[in-house]
């Protein structure tokens, strides 16, 4: 690879470790979801009295959000398109449409939330509820930091242009929400599907 | 590499064209066929592992750069740690848990 090929963010070797060093952070983010999972699994069918996930959920309002998260992976995956054919404009509209549909998933999730604690079913109600809302729960903090995190990245875009370091920040926050997404199929698929039909 | 990158992002759309597809499929699968719930989980669960590789391969680029090869391996690592957490738990406080009966 001659550098002038070299997308912007692995031009220099510290944002090429800092890349690296997010992977391996991923790897963690990996493991940490899967004790969670394995507490949810684990947990499921102890629901003390209280609602079961058939109970409560709703495929409707799961499948709007689902496509939400799927849209917006998507479009940040436009977004370093953009950046790595140097459209800063493009990178800025592409990264806001991401923030705005997550923080649309966001909206979605917690009235979500505040339907199952209407349903009966909250934190405290039994092993399946609480099991259920720390994995939840952990996915959407993620989402909501993530938010913020790329909010203040995209100001230091407007201050500073695509730099080595902007493009490298961008691309490393981009990695992370195409993660959130990864873990949203698997949240999706096991914890909402298998127990609708379960 | 940056070539391909200057044209229409195709590997961005078919991978969400295919997310979209394998979620609407799995839903399908879950809800309007008659397997038994065993082969449906079984079935849901290969196309969100499906969908998985999607993202990390049409998305998130996960060989490129130096250390591709690096993140490849350190995700097979993860997964494999995570599958070990998950179905480890599972067996112990379920079948290892029965047989103290």
């Amino acid at each position: 690879m001659t550098s002038h090929t070299t997308p912007l963010e692995y031009q220099s070797e510290q944002t090429q470790m800092n890349i690296l060093g997010f992977w391996v952070f991923l790897g963690a983010e990996i493991v940490l979801f899967s004790t969670l999972f394995a507490s949810y699994f684990v947990l499921e069918h102890n629901t003390a009295g209280g609602p079961a996930g058939q109970d409560i959920f709703i495929l409707k309002d799961v499948l709007i959000e689902t496509f939400i998260l799927l849209t917006s992976s998507f479009t940040s995956g436009l977004a370093i398109h953009s950046m790595r054919n140097h459209d800063k404009k493009g990178l800025l509209i592409w990264m806001i449409v991401t923030l705005l549909l997550g923080a649309g998933f966001l909206y979605m999730e917690i009235n979500e939330f505040i339907h199952y604690v209407h349903e009966g079913a909250t934190i405290q109600t039994s092993g399946f509820t609480a099991a259920f809302f720390t994995l939840l729960g952990t996915h959407g903090a993620h989402v909501t930091f993530g938010i913020i995190w790329i909010s203040l990245l995209l100001v230091q875009l407007v201050r500073r242009g695509i730099t080595v370091k902007t493009s490298s920040k961008l691309f490393i926050a981009s990695l992370y929400w195409h993660f959130l997404d990864v873990v949203w199929i698997f949240i999706f698929t096991f914890v909402y599907l298998k127990g609708m039909v379960m | 590499m940056s070539a391909k990158n200057h044209g229409f992002p195709w590997n961005l759309l078919v991978g969400f064209i295919l997310s979209i597809a394998l979620t609407l499929l799995a839903v399908f699968v879950a809800f309007y066929t008659d397997f038994s719930s065993h082969v449906i989980l079984w079935v849901i669960g290969v196309m969100a592992l499906f969908q998985a590789i999607i993202q990390l391969f049409m998305f998130m680029h996960v060989t490129e750069g130096k250390e591709g090869i690096i993140n490849v391996v350190n995700m097979v690592n993860s997964i494999i740690l995570a599958l070990i957490i998950v179905f480890g738990s599972i067996w112990v406080l379920t079948s290892g848990h029965a047989s103290l009966h």
